[in-house]
């Protein structure tokens, strides 16, 4: 009985809390078309660059959202990303390396991280917040250990290349004053972002994996018995995960071609906070990445605001986030207890 | 004499199923390695009227961890966790320095308001999470997380200073008075650093309270089975809540050390991994991480060890950024060590063989 | 194996730490019969099928399947699934938030070469199987939308659409309607038309009479035989399920004597209109000083949530309550604690035991926490009140220091009893106290309850065994579908009128 109470709040819990992103994310563009009118925040531009500057986030709330969906949780992402940008700026610019080497050494190591995580995870039953709280603080001090100090990529050519290129789109022009037809542009890391988005979003709904993580979230007991092997879904969710935060790591490292011990600090909090914020719920069993994706818009238009306001310090982007994802939380815990009350 | 070997074997093994024995066990083997490398290391001399030596640093430097560590046990053993200790930390010594002022002659506000005001923060930070996790039931990992992130954010804008006739959020603030420095330092004519004292009445004061009243043992059912608990009449929602209460009062305990150490608050680094280090005293001290029994003795051996740790590592030239590494694998170890599929696992395969 | 065989399974032992729950049990199915597993609760039904599904590893034993060369063992229920044994267990087993046709096709969804999941595909299969056992839903809906009726159907589509040689059925019409009860046989016994082995554990006896062919009764672990149905009668099963000491059960009302008739008694608690939705429908309710009160009634029929209400362990929507004269307003357990009431609940094992904790902190934490935080009752009152109890109680224990969870089943049992005992009070509520414990504690259980109630207190004994509560009570009510359908009294309580009361309830 209690299960399908739970249920019941969690389906159409969902939906509601959804909705609720995607209204606020249109009623908070229009307000900032309107109140940021002349900082350009309606230029297409200004969209196209939250995009770009969210890129590794898209990636890495994406992972998020899939261990949620199995009723985890992994903050390990923000170190994670972090300590890809070092190896990626130290593999580069100390050792030389080609770009494509060290990218896919990096990828290769977030998959290795993942999977020790999610084994003791899955396996030794270990509860996901101590090992991925482990884990966080390994990857911080291992990029304190490749280098204390920041490290530019200047000198790789080809990984500056990919992270400048600018991709024109064919809609959106705006006239400048000069009379010059702009273009809105993205970069290659948006590219990847939005195909990760959609390749995950692909894997939840058309593969057995993608379904297996829903039941498991749903019930992992139920999950078990009716002949899923739990562990192995559970242990390939955290190892996706591990490759999506190295990846994102990888974008993210695109933006700012630098590595330093402080990258990405309170990362995970803006992956769990887009993934909350986009209706995924913390109990499991219920999420999609398309919510996720607008939670990170959501930020986005945070973080535009402050920045358009121009008084503001940029401590508020962390505050403000953590408030918002506070209200979801209790949005969320709200809504459960109303559904169980209705029975 | 096989029979005197099975007899050693099986006292053997009940040393080693003591509650006590992983926290003594380990500060045992880095004081070893310790007095290995250094041999002065058990070394104490009195220097300029105060005590002085390896040993004494080390537990002058626990002092924080220690304090943490009992209110972070009594959170673990509710079935929670609380990772916004280091951040709350931060947010106290901010709010405590702030009201004190950096001028040279007088403090803006008394020193004991000013601390009063800083333990009152720490207490509704954790009434914040308590509120999250104990009324809202939202995992502690994420309730507390909120504050994790955000109070930093918090305490720099409350580290401001005025500069040029404007507040700029973010500056390191100075207290100049001397008798702040004795919370952190020593005070005088006591030749103790004053930290040890404190710590020594937080864990007296909290081991009475536990034991004398029924706290604990009502912590430790709502650990075990929070829902039996309530059937029996125990108010689960606020033991759980005055567990987050009782932390966030720790960690602001701590943080009012800290910021007294270095005579000002800097916000980035107060409190900076304290939370690891906490959870690992607490896991070091031979408590469960899913609740339950917990040993506030053990604890406090496991926070010494820990700081033990710090101190040697620092020792061989491991940098503070860099720490967190060796402290992450121990903690992955200890709960290896106690997970009960590992446990199965081996015995299984002990079966096989035998 | 013969070749009529099925599935063979000789010399099974299990035990967890503390009980040993199967002792050198032996089953036999044969093809194309279906096959009741009977027993009492704790008879160890559940753990057989859970070994033979492979949800517990096996300590010793030797299981056989048609078909397959040498000995099976199972070490998840997906391997058992590969090996042909598909189980629908008591509790609905699915995942609430994806749509039935996922959960039909869960681990085995149709897929195109590129590894996707052809949803379409899917749908009718589940549709088709769905079709099979009478069921018309929209299967793209979430499963968690539908009642638990048509959830548990899902699940027996589900087993069925495994092509499987042995399907298990644990218990599957606790929560179906007598409609449901018919579609389910007719299913059944079409399965079996087909040459599918049917096992299905029920504890209504004339479903067993209804469909089964064959009935293998297990007692305190072991196997007290295999029978055909045409050759044992009724009365003969119930005999063997209870085993010999039946008759020294029977005994104990009449040594209990003769008791107040309930209109001379002083009342102690009277519920008015009392009602929480989806739980219990309103009831009326007045409890005499002195009584034993049985409550009766099917799984689920809210036996247990009006037991909860009157300890206020949930909050009722409406009604009234009143204990000792006074109107109770509060509600909160511990209030209830204060006001002279005890709560022993259904669930030992998620609500009673506090696993951790001494025998001694368990049998005290109730009378502690009606001291308040602030008294910590001294370690010699402890000590000499958890002795005490022992002693009383005869509970089997190393010392008082033991952690509870090391005690057997019957002795956690008595451990919960002794902490309300502690509390001396007024009012004590037992749920289902004597489920999944052994005979001779049971037996000790129902004295200690004739014994309480001739010393003066009010006891209300929830059972789902109804010759259990003819032995014990002054006054029986019994529950129907969240609803309160009938009272007997004294002489009036037998079987024959139990029963109807719970039959009428249902029509």
């Amino acid at each position: 009985m209690n299960l399908i109470e739970q249920a019941k709040r969690k389906v159409s819990g969902s939906n509601f809390l959804l909705m609720v992103t995607i209204v606020m994310f249109a009623i908070m563009y229009l307000a900032g078309i309107l109140i940021y009118s002349r900082q350009g925040f309606g230029n297409m531009q200004t969209f196209m660059n939250m995009l770009i500057d969210n890129a590794g986030l898209i990636i890495v709330a994406s992972g998020m959202t899939v261990v949620i969906i199995t009723g985890g949780i992994d903050i390990s992402v923000g170190s994670m990303v972090g300590l890809s940008c070092m190896m990626l700026a130290y593999m580069m610019e100390i050792k030389g390396m080609k770009a494509s080497t060290a990218v896919g050494i990096v990828l290769l190591f977030g998959i290795v991280f993942g999977t020790v995580q999610g084994w003791l995870i899955s396996y030794l039953k270990i509860q996901p917040f101590i090992v991925t709280l482990a884990g966080m603080f390994f990857a911080r001090g291992l990029t304190a250990m490749i280098s204390v100090d920041q490290i530019a990529i200047l000198s790789n050519q080809n990984f500056l290349d990919m992270a400048n290129k600018n991709i024109y789109l064919p809609f959106g022009a705006i006239v400048n004053k000069r009379g010059i037809k702009l273009f809105p542009f993205i970069h290659p890391s948006v590219v990847i972002a939005l195909i990760t988005l959609a390749v995950i979003w692909y894997v939840l709904k058309y593969t057995k994996f993608g379904r297996s993580v829903f039941a498991i979230g749903g019930s992992e007991q139920s999950a078990m018995l009716m002949g899923l092997n739990v562990r192995k879904v559970k242990m390939s969710a955290y190892v996706l995960n591990g490759f999506l935060s190295a990846l994102g790591g990888f974008v993210f490292c695109l933006n700012t071609t630098s590595g330093f011990v402080e990258q990405a600090r309170g990362f995970e909090m803006e992956a769990i906070a887009s993934t909350v914020i986009g209706g995924t719920l913390l109990t499991g069993g219920v999420g999609t990445v398309v919510g996720s994706f607008f939670g990170v818009l959501i930020k986005a238009i945070i973080e535009t605001y402050i920045r358009s306001n121009g008084t503001l310090s940029s401590w508020w982007n962390k505050i403000v986030l953590s408030l918002l994802l506070c209200f979801f939380i209790v949005l969320q815990s709200v809504f459960a207890a109303l559904r169980r009350r209705r029975g | 004499m096989s029979d005197t070997l099975s007899l050693v074997k099986s006292k053997g093994r009940a040393l080693v199923g003591q509650r006590l024995f992983l926290p003594l066990f380990a500060l045992f083997l880095v004081l070893i390695v310790n007095v290995i490398k250094t041999p002065a290391f058990f070394n104490i001399s009195i220097q300029n009227g105060v005590l002085y030596g390896y040993i004494i640093d080390i537990v002058n430097r626990s002092s924080e961890l220690v304090i943490l560590a009992v209110g972070m046990t009594l959170v673990i053993a509710t079935g929670g966790i609380d990772i916004s200790v280091g951040a709350v930390s931060a947010l106290s010594a901010a709010v405590c320095v702030r009201l004190l002022g950096s001028s040279y002659d007088s403090y803006a506000t008394p020193m004991v308001l000013a601390i009063l005001a800083a333990l009152t923060i720490g207490m509704i930070c954790g009434a914040f999470n308590g509120l999250l996790v104990s009324k809202l039931r939202i995992q502690a990992m994420v309730a507390t997380l909120i504050l994790f992130t955000a109070g930093r954010g918090v305490a720099q804008l409350i580290s401001a200073r005025e500069i040029g006739g404007k507040m700029v959020p973010g500056q390191i603030i100075y207290v100049r008075m001397e008798s702040f420095k004795g919370i952190g330092g020593f005070l005088p004519r006591v030749i103790v650093p004053t930290p040890v004292f404190i710590a020594a009445a937080v864990v007296l004061i909290f081991y009475l309270v536990l034991t004398r009243t029924a706290l604990g043992l009502y912590i430790k059912t709502v650990g075990i089975n929070s829902r039996a608990g309530r059937l029996v009449g125990i108010n689960s929602t606020f033991i759980m809540f005055l567990g987050y209460v009782l932390c966030g009062l720790t960690a602001s305990m701590a943080g009012v050390i800290s910021s007294s150490r270095i005579y000002s608050s800097d916000a980035n680094n107060i409190g900076l991994n304290m939370e690891l280090d906490a959870i690992l005293a607490v896991a070091l001290g031979g408590n469960s991480m899913a609740g339950g029994k917990f040993s506030l003795a053990g604890s406090v051996i496991g926070a010494i060890t820990i700081q033990a740790l710090t101190t040697s590592l620092y020792a061989m030239g491991v940098t503070a950024d860099q720490l967190p590494v060796y402290k992450a694998i121990v903690v992955v170890l200890i709960v290896s060590i106690q997970s009960e599929e590992l446990k199965r696992w081996i015995s299984a395969r002990g079966g096989k063989k035998a | 194996m013969k070749e009529t065989d099925m599935l063979t399974m000789r010399g099974i032992h299990k035990e967890f730490p503390g009980v040993k729950a199967l002792s050198n049990v032996d089953f036999t199915l044969r093809k194309g019969e279906i096959h009741a597993l009977m027993g009492e609760n704790g008879a160890g039904k559940s753990t057989l099928i859970k070994v033979l599904t492979g949800v517990y590893p096996l300590d010793r034993g030797d299981i056989r399947v048609e078909g397959i060369e040498g000995a099976v063992i199972n070490h998840s229920p997906e391997e058992a699934q590969k090996n042909g044994i598909s189980t629908v267990y008591q509790e609905v087993n699915l995942c609430p938030n994806i749509s039935v046709a996922e959960n039909i096709s869960l681990a085995r969804q149709p897929l195109t070469k590129w590894g996707a999941v052809k949803w379409k595909k899917m749908n009718k299969t589940a549709e088709a199987a769905l079709e099979a056992v009478g069921l018309k839903i929209d299967v793209t809906k979430t499963l968690g939308d539908y009642s638990v009726a048509i959830q548990q159907m899902v699940a027996i589509a589900r087993a069925v659409d495994v092509q499987c040689k042995v399907l298990i059925l644990d218990e599957p019409t606790s929560s179906l309607d007598d409609q449901e009860v018919k579609k389910l046989f007719e299913v059944m016994k079409s399965l079996k038309n087909q040459g599918v082995s049917i096992i299905f554990v029920t504890h209504f006896l004339e479903q067993v009479y209804e469909v089964c062919d064959a009935i293998t009764v297990l007692r305190n672990g072991e196997l007290v035989g295999r029978y055909d149905v045409a050759e044992l009668p009724r009365v003969q099963l119930v005999a063997k399920m209870l085993g010999h000491e039946y008759d020294d059960l029977a005994q104990i009302r009449s040594q209990g004597g003769e008791s107040l008739s309930g209109e001379s008694r002083e009342t102690i608690l009277d519920a008015r209109e009392l009602t929480k939705a989806g739980s219990i429908r309103p009831f009326d309710l007045e409890i005499g000083k002195g009584e034993v009160i049985g409550l009766t009634g099917l799984l689920g029929s809210g036996r247990s949530e009006l037991a909860r209400l009157l300890f206020c362990a949930d909050k009722p929507d409406r009604g009234e309550l009143s204990f000792k004269g006074e109107a109770v307003r509060a509600h909160n357990p511990i209030d209830s604690l204060k006001r002279g009431m005890a709560f022993l609940p259904e669930d030992r094992k998620e609500e009673g035991i506090i696993g951790d904790l001494s025998v001694r902190e368990n049998l005290i934490i109730a009378l502690q926490a009606r001291t308040g935080m602030f008294k910590l009752l001294p370690l010699s009152k402890q000590n000499e009140l958890a002795d005490k109890f022992i002693k009383i109680l005869s509970i089997k224990t190393a010392s008082a220091e033991t952690p509870v969870s090391q005690l057997s089943g019957g002795n956690q049992q008595k451990v919960i009893l002794g902490r309300w005992l502690i509390t001396d009070p007024d009012f004590l509520i037992l749920d289902e106290p004597t489920r999944g414990i052994d005979v001779g504690t049971k037996a000790e259980i129902q004295k200690l309850i004739v014994q309480l109630a001739r010393e003066g207190m009010t006891i209300m004994f929830i059972s789902s065994e109804i010759e259990e509560m003819l032995r014990t009570v002054d006054r029986l009510c019994v529950l129907c579908d969240r609803k309160k359908v009938g009272e007997l009294k004294n002489e009036n309580i037998t079987q024959h009128n139990v029963m109807a009361a719970i039959a009428g309830g249902n029509q």
